[in-house]
């Protein structure tokens, strides 16, 4: 708890030798925990990546010996696509892009030493851990992994002999419930540090986007998740003590657990969304040497969408049960969201103008994102719609709405904040040349997958099936689906183009100077990569992070810490 | 109105319904509207990029985007979008109005029952009312009669379900302990799939079932051979609805 | 390099860290109670029939320990007064005497809930129970954590160690008492 910190607990770095376990396992230090929680989160993505080629398999060539795994039941498909869809989410992006660049980006841009509470920032990483572990562990007992969606909607998920598995599905609701309470910790973290520990000299206006986008994310993500975990509590009680909270035939109502989960799930996708914004932002300004355009009303977007984030929730319930009276004021709050995510989008876009745009692999990476999530917004709008969302609910124009907000978000925004931060991070530089490779090999593949699946979806194909040639209308259209898996197979191919570039760059990368790209924000004044510590005097701030190209200087930049 | 736009889905899955070909226009109406924007965005996006790339000797520009002269390149078409959003939603809740809130009197009533892993589906007998001892039953088999409109009332056994009907472009989960209805009017004789759209569990895959439209002599055969009476025509028989629940 | 890092020790938001973070956290937990709450609430209208549970529930009970409640509370302020002052050792009594609250709290609560469950009121009884049982144990955890902090943070004070603690699990015990406000109405009253 937060005020239970120890005055005398930060470990020295200084003064002494510390062994490797205690330096990289137990450190308290911001950096190291950020690197503990992308490469956990990258081990995850690699789980949640497997299991899209197994289930991707299985959909195309039903019923075959997947290599790698072996053929397909019904049960482990659905145990595969919920635990995919968990991990992506909650594995994967969240530690990725919250708690990763997080913690790494939000001391050395605000010029501070550490987070506020490192001991309470170590404890999020081990809560964090532990969850990954219960959910490891759930893949395992008897009965197998929970298998009802990552939904997770009882009465299926609440009582096991609906579900076949009464542990997995505890140990699953589990997992997720010590995510939570992991990320409640990081956030507090987050938004003490942002709000209490800037740069003399730093003004509100003066802090760079991602941080603001990472400190709303978080607090977006403590106002919604409070609900979920009294449902958690309350579902594992039904799972384990014989409570009927969900359960209709004694008394409980199963709609109750899907608008404790929409209430937060709404709001979390834009929880992973903002993160990568921000991302996003600090590389455009960068590699187009431009002033990002109105930063003020880049603000007021985001909290024009966190605060509408919160009434749309229903939109996930349609066709749900609920009175359809309601559907029309979900309907109007939903439509209402584009217009602050069209304004950002706007706004990006209108930064490039003028600018003097390298193409380098982070910029790639960072205009990608914009151009491909266009497409996933553009097609929540049809799922917005009530009247439409009749037909698309459950369908797969649903799944390829999601996957194209959510690969962009999590991969692009990954490779995006990898490729820009990897210098700072560990003091070398990745090759450029590979870095595009591995661009095209992602991207091009990425619509053949997804695009497809927009037209299954039309064609009234439905998720979560583990075999469509059993429905004589949707066998036809086996050749889509086999063109979306074989897209797969190319896309993961070239992932490996990423690990070589990311390992052997590591390795023998030239070395970066402090500041490679001639950027503003005060990290790359710091030493690459930053001793524990940051800097042997913290900076001062003497203006905006975005002071690119001024009028009357010689050099096109000009770093926050310079004095005037 | 909207019926009269092409439909897009039509080629993929028919439509056999009388708000299918709503839905298929409200899906053209919003792909055109959101399409505009979308190329709009993406042409002046590309354009940006190629227009600003980097050339020796042009520096890029200083441009805050703080003033109104400025700003008014994202005011204007924000402005602009809420138009389009204001469109969309009038379409949107007259559709689904007229789908699922207003609920016309119907002319026969089925009922339709989800359990892991299969659909019951209860036609009225020959009497052509619901309840009634000579009601049929059927597993996985939805026969209905062309141009009439049905009332449906659906009931889960155990976990949710949810009834979908592609060629209806209808959806409703199904809950336990609730009866909910809802209608249709088939506009085309055939056959064709019915999902379950909403996870039950292992068998969740397998929960699918046909829907067979057919002609007034058809359906009246099929009852015929199913219970071994003629059916009484449908117009007489559609007022005694009145045993509900 | 001081022992606590230097981000500990600034305060541009222009309120100390530790209590920053105290309303933070605060805030997060009252979603979590909001949630639950919300939820029973939403039941409750739409089952009348809980209120001839709840009549079940004992209000004298839920009375006293209210009081004792309140009565720690307002320890934990003159124990905050103290700590203002400097005064340690006072400061650590009177957390003592908050310790003392919390505890009766939960030795009434204990007596409680065994007389229900002895009487069949049990968590699977009806989901009104369930509620009861959820809400009411889920502030009591809190109460327990409460109580534990405070132990830790009055052995310090003792010693006139980390006196500014004081105030941070002043402010959390008395978000915990005002839970409890909202759970004795809802839980015990509303018949
Ligand atoms: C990070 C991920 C993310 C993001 C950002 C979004 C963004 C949006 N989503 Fe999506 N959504 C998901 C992840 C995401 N979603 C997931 C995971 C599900 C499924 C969950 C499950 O069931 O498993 C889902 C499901 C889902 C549904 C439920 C579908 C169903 O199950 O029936 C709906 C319905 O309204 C919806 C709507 C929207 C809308 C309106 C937006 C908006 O925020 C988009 C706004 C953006 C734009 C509109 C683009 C920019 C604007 C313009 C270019 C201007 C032109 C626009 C107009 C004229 C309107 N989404
Ligand atoms: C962040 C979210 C996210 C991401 C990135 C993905 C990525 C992918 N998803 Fe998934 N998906 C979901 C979230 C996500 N998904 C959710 C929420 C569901 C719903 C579950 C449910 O119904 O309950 C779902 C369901 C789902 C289905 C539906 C199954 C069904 O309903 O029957 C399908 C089917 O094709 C699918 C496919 C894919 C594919 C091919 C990818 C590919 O893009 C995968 C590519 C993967 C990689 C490229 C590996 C990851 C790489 C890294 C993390 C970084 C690299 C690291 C190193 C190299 C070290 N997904
Ligand atoms: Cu029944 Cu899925
Ligand atoms: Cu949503």
């Amino acid at each position: 708890m937060a005020e239970t910190v120890p005055s005398h607990g930060h470990e020295e770095a200084g003064h002494h030798e510390e062994g490797w376990v205690r330096k990289y396992l137990f450190s308290t230090d911001h950096k190291i925990i950020a690197m503990q929680y992308m490469f956990t989160g990258l081990f995850m993505g690699l789980i949640g990546g497997f299991f899209a080629y197994v289930f991707r398999m299985q959909l195309a060539f039903p019923g075959i010996e997947v290599p790698l795994f072996g053929v397909v039941s019904p049960n482990e498909y659905n145990a595969l696509i919920t635990n995919h869809g968990a991990i992506m989410i909650f594995w994967v992006a969240m530690p990725v892009l919250l708690a990763a660049f997080g913690n790494y980006l939000i001391p050395l841009m605000l010029g501070c030493d550490d987070m506020v509470f490192p001991r309470l920032n170590r404890l999020s990483y081990q809560v964090f851990l532990l969850s990954v572990v219960v959910l490891l562990i759930s893949f395992f007992v008897p009965g197998g992994g929970f298998a009802g969606a990552w939904t997770m909607y009882p009465p299926l998920s609440s009582i096991g002999a609906y579900s076949l598995t009464p542990l997995g599905s505890t140990l699953f609701v589990l997992a997720v419930a010590l995510e939570f309470v992991a990320f409640l910790m990081g956030g507090i973290n987050f938004v003490t540090t942002a709000m209490n520990s800037r740069a003399p000299g730093m003004k509100m206006y003066d802090i760079p986007i991602v941080v603001w986008m990472i400190v709303i994310a978080s607090i977006l993500f403590m106002a919604s998740v409070g609900p979920l975990i009294a449902g958690a509590i309350m579902l594992l009680f039904d799972q384990n003590l014989g409570t009927a909270f969900f359960d209709p035939q004694r008394g409980g109502d199963p709609v109750l657990w899907q608008h404790l989960f929409w209430f937060f799930g709404h709001p979390e996708v834009y929880v992973v969304l903002l993160p990568t914004l921000g991302i996003v932002a600090e590389i455009i300004t960068v590699f187009a040497r431009k002033k990002l355009f109105a930063y003020r009303t880049i603000l007021y977007t985001v909290f024009a969408t966190g605060v509408l984030s919160f009434t749309v929730w229903a939109h996930h319930q349609f066709v749900a049960g609920i009175d359809p009276r309601m559907a029309h004021v979900f309907t109007v709050t939903t439509l209402l969201i584009s217009i602050p995510i069209a304004e950002m989008m706007f706004v990006y876009i209108a930064t490039l103008y003028g600018g003097s745009i390298t193409l380098n692999t982070p910029m790639l990476w960072a205009l990608a994102f914009i151009a491909e999530f266009l497409i996933g917004g553009v097609t929540g709008i049809f799922l917005g719609a009530s009247g439409e969302d009749i037909y698309m609910h459950d369908t797969y124009f649903v799944l390829a709405h999601f996957h194209y907000t959510f690969f962009p978000i999590t991969i692009i925004g990954f490779y995006a904040g990898i490729s820009y931060w990897f210098p700072k991070m560990f003091g070398r530089m990745m090759n450029d040349r590979l870095g595009k490779i591995h661009f095209w090999g992602t991207i091009i593949p990425f619509n053949l997958i997804f695009i497809p699946l927009f037209v299954l979806g039309l064609a009234g194909q439905h998720r979560r099936i583990y075999d469509f040639t059993n429905y004589p209308d949707l066998a036809a259209y086996q050749p889509v689906r086999v063109l979306a898996t074989s897209a797969l197979l190319v896309m993961l191919g070239f992932q490996v183009v990423f690990l070589y570039n990311f390992i052997a760059s590591l390795i023998r990368g030239e070395k970066a100077p402090k500041n490679p790209w001639q950027a503003n924000t005060l990290e790359w004044t710091a030493d690459s990569p930053p001793p524990h510590g940051n800097w042997k005097e913290l900076p001062t701030v003497y203006r905006g992070p975005y002071e690119y190209s001024v009028p009357g200087r010689k050099s096109d930049y000009w770093p926050q810490n310079e004095p005037a | 109105m909207l019926e009269r736009l092409p439909s897009m889905i039509d080629g993929l899955v028919p439509a056999a319904s009388t708000y299918a070909r709503d839905i298929d226009g409200l899906f053209t109406l919003i792909f055109v509207s959101v399409g505009i924007w979308f190329v709009a965005s993406q042409v002046i996006f590309f354009w940006l990029i190629f227009r600003f790339r980097k050339r020796e000797g042009v520096p890029a520009q200083y441009i805050a985007g703080e003033q109104k002269s400025e700003k008014k390149w994202i005011t204007y078409p924000h402005l602009a979008v809420l138009v389009f959003d204001v469109v969309i939603v009038v379409a949107a809740v007259r559709v689904w109005y007229d789908v699922k809130q207003a609920l016309p009197e119907p002319q026969q009533t089925v009922r339709v029952i989800g359990q892991q892993w299969a659909w019951t589906f209860v036609h009225p007998g020959p009497d052509r009312i619901l309840d009634t001892p000579d009601d049929i039953a059927k597993v996985n088999e939805l026969h209905l009669e062309v141009d009439t409109l049905y009332h449906y009332k659906l009931e889960s056994k155990d976990v949710l379900h949810s009834f979908s009907v592609p060629v209806f472009r209808l959806k409703q989960d199904a809950i336990p302990g609730r009866v909910i209805t809802g209608w249709f009017t088939p506009t085309r004789t055939g056959e064709w799939d019915i999902q379950c759209a909403e996870i039950c569990g292992i068998g969740h895959g397998l929960m699918g079932a046909r829907i067979h439209i057919e002609t007034p002599a058809q359906h009246a055969a099929w009852i015929q051979q199913q219970t071994g009476q003629s059916p009484t025509p449908i117009v007489a028989a559609a007022r005694p609805q009145a045993r509900e629940e | 390099m001081s022992a606590r890092p230097i981000a500990t020790t600034r305060e541009t938001a222009g309120m100390p860290t530790g209590r920053l973070a105290v309303w933070w956290l605060i805030a997060s937990e009252i979603v979590i109670f909001g949630g639950l709450l919300a939820s029973y609430i939403m039941h409750r209208l739409a089952h009348d029939a809980w209120s001839e549970q709840a009549a079940h529930t004992s209000m004298p009970i839920g009375a006293f320990n209210t009081f004792v409640l309140l009565t720690s509370s307002y320890f934990a302020v003159l124990g905050h007064k103290a700590a203002e002052e400097g005064d340690g050792p006072r400061a650590a009594r009177m957390l003592w005497l908050t310790f003392a609250g919390g505890a009766i709290f939960l030795l009434v609560k204990s007596y409680e809930w065994t007389m229900e469950i002895s009487h069949g009121f049990t968590i699977t009884a009806s989901t009104f129970w369930s509620f009861y049982y959820t809400a009411a144990g889920l502030h009591a955890s809190h109460v327990i954590a409460g109580i534990i902090v405070i132990a830790i943070v009055a052995r310090s004070a003792a010693k006139n160690v980390d006196l500014h603690r004081v105030e941070l699990v002043g402010i959390y015990w008395h978000f915990v008492d005002i839970v409890w406000i909202f759970l004795f109405p809802l839980l015990y009253i509303a018949k």
